[in-house]
């Protein structure tokens, strides 16, 4: 039996992908933990791809990859992370994460189960005609059916941002703000003092 | 079978067919750049290998090959030679995508333009994993200073290309093109002329290159984030760097100045014997390109560098909210049919 082309590419970005995800939460170096998860994202746009799914794949790496993980990236390398003190409350929260782990686990199993979402349940997705458009039919479901959803969300994002911009706009004393109107009104006279005196005599003549 | 092999020997065919004539484009705008500069400093430029000087990019080249890669010490191996390889691959594999003519291309994906964003964003984490890797303050600077740039003026970018997006309607680049054609007056640089300047200075900053070019400001932080490579790695980043001002260019051309359309077109040449002029050509799009590139190394010879709170201020403060406003005065337009470009 002779695996067909997608299946072969399927089961490659598939181990990667799960690579990358053991990865995260095992490597020792947080920039490491960072830099395997964009991997991970990549190559899971790369398996949203098979799906013909090419609008949503590229967005997940133009918002995920090129955005979002890049702020990550930032914030991790610039934090000192110390390994010691994070191990020291393992044993502590331990049966608290195994809970939640249970309860995860569980959720995943009664969403996911093969009860309901099986094989059998589903008819094989036949391949897409030529032409067809996965952007163009997106978006017009985006704007036509769910459109009160989209725009739902639309807002809570947006009062995210103006949440968040509020936090960091309040007045701190350690924070400078300059005015670039007033700078460039900066005169010559305002800044600069000359000084006319007559020359001076050496004393010793 | 026999068909597949036959395909991957032609696909590679045409992907070395964009590759090489793009790295001797590099190797050619470096030369271009320092003649440009010196022609407009009263000097002479490189004048010395070759008539005229046309040999020193291979000059150039050929020593940056031969110098040895220092790795500094407590670097980090893997991801320090890693980083050169990351800036470089989405600069050339963004290219896949752009036609060069009416329907002469790698690959026609009805996303294109969302494709070229994606890839172009990831140029950024070269920056970020060099500056760190090389376990130097410079470098570590030079990468924060870059990385917030670039993510700053990704915004306005991907915002003035949204303005072509729903002047074009489609997000398929040779579609984009050929919804300009008609005559110089339909190409989008009219109706879209806030967001082409905004996109061409955007593409500046997002290449890290003067005014903007903060991230390698030799007078604060020596050289930036590859201030520890040498030799061939260092050869890697620049062309990168090089690539990427070429698709900016070329993208300006494709969306803004109708890539391959003639600017003759519609002009009433049809039929004289001035006709040739009117055809749609590659030579077109390359002219087109070739300016852009010019204003680049126009500004570099121009501008002092910008300071980089005035940057952040550009970026976040008045190219975003010009191109939300100017995006909503396209939609009235396109929606209403007002003009004759849709």
């Amino acid at each position: 039996m002779t695996m067909p082309i997608e299946a072969i590419i399927f089961y490659f970005f598939a181990a990667i992908l799960v690579g990358a995800a053991l990865a995260v939460i095992s490597v020792r170096n947080s920039v490491y933990a960072a830099l395997f998860l964009v991997l991970a994202f990549f190559t899971s746009a790369g398996i949203w791809m098979l799906l013909e799914a090419e609008f949503l794949a590229i967005t997940l790496v133009l918002v995920y990859v090129g955005a979002v993980m890049v702020l990550f990236l930032f914030v991790v390398m610039m934090l000192d992370i110390k390994v010691e003190p994070l191990k020291a409350g393992f044993a502590r929260y331990l049966p608290v994460g195994a809970i939640v782990a249970l309860v995860m686990a569980a959720e995943m199993f009664l969403v996911l189960g093969a009860k309901h979402f099986g094989m059998e349940r589903f008819p094989v997705p036949q391949p897409n005609p030529l032409g067809y458009s996965n952007t163009e039919e997106l978006g017009r479901v985006l704007y036509t059916e769910y459109y009160y959803p989209f725009e739902i969300a639309a807002v809570i994002l947006l009062v995210a941002i103006v949440a968040a911009i509020a936090l960091t706009l309040r007045k701190r004393p350690e924070t400078k703000f300059q005015d670039p109107a007033l700078q460039i009104q900066v005169r010559k006279e305002d800044r600069l003092r000359i000084v006319k005196m007559d020359a001076e005599k050496r004393a010793d003549q | 079978m026999m068909d597949d092999l036959i395909w991957l020997i032609w696909t590679l065919a045409k992907i070395i067919g964009i590759a090489v004539p793009l790295i001797l484009a590099v190797a050619y705008l470096t030369l271009a750049e320092r003649k440009v500069i010196g022609f407009m400093q009263v000097r002479m430029g490189p004048n010395r290998v070759g008539p005229w000087g046309l040999f020193q990019p291979f000059a150039d080249v050929l020593k940056l090959l031969m110098k040895e890669i220092i790795l500094p010490a407590k670097s980090n191996r893997f991801l320090f030679l890693i980083a050169p390889v990351i800036t470089l691959a989405p600069a050339f594999a963004a290219w896949a995508v752009v036609p060069f003519d009416d329907g002469i291309h790698l690959a026609q994906i009805d996303a294109g333009l969302l494709y070229i964003l994606a890839l172009t964003s990831l140029g950024v984490y070269g920056v970020i994993i060099a500056g760190w890797a090389s376990n130097s303050k410079y470098a570590f600077l030079g990468a924060m200073r870059s990385a917030a740039q670039i993510v700053a003026y990704e915004i306005a970018m991907g915002f003035a290309l949204v303005g072509v997006l729903i002047a074009a309607g489609t997000l398929n680049l040779n579609s984009i093109v050929t919804a300009q054609s008609g005559s110089l007056m339909h190409w989008y640089w009219l109706p879209l002329f806030p967001l082409l300047v905004i996109y061409f200075i955007s593409g500046v900053a997002e290449t890290n290159r003067a005014p903007f070019d903060v991230a390698e400001g030799e007078s604060e932080i020596v050289a930036g984030f590859h201030v520890e490579y040498s030799g061939a790695a260092f050869a890697i980043f620049f062309l990168g760097e090089y690539a990427n001002m070429i698709l900016i260019s070329a993208l300006a051309a494709l969306m803004f100045f109708g890539g391959w359309l003639s600017p003759f077109q519609g002009l009433g040449l049809e039929g004289t014997p001035l006709d040739f002029l009117t055809g749609s050509s590659f030579i077109w799009f390359f002219a087109k390109t070739c300016f852009f590139l010019y204003l680049y190394l126009w500004f570099r010879a121009t501008f002092p560098r910008y300071r980089y709170d005035q940057i952040m201020r550009l970026g976040w403060k008045v190219f975003i909210p010009i191109t939300i406003v100017w995006l909503l005065v396209v939609a009235v337009m396109v929606v209403y049919q007002i003009g004759w470009w849709w």
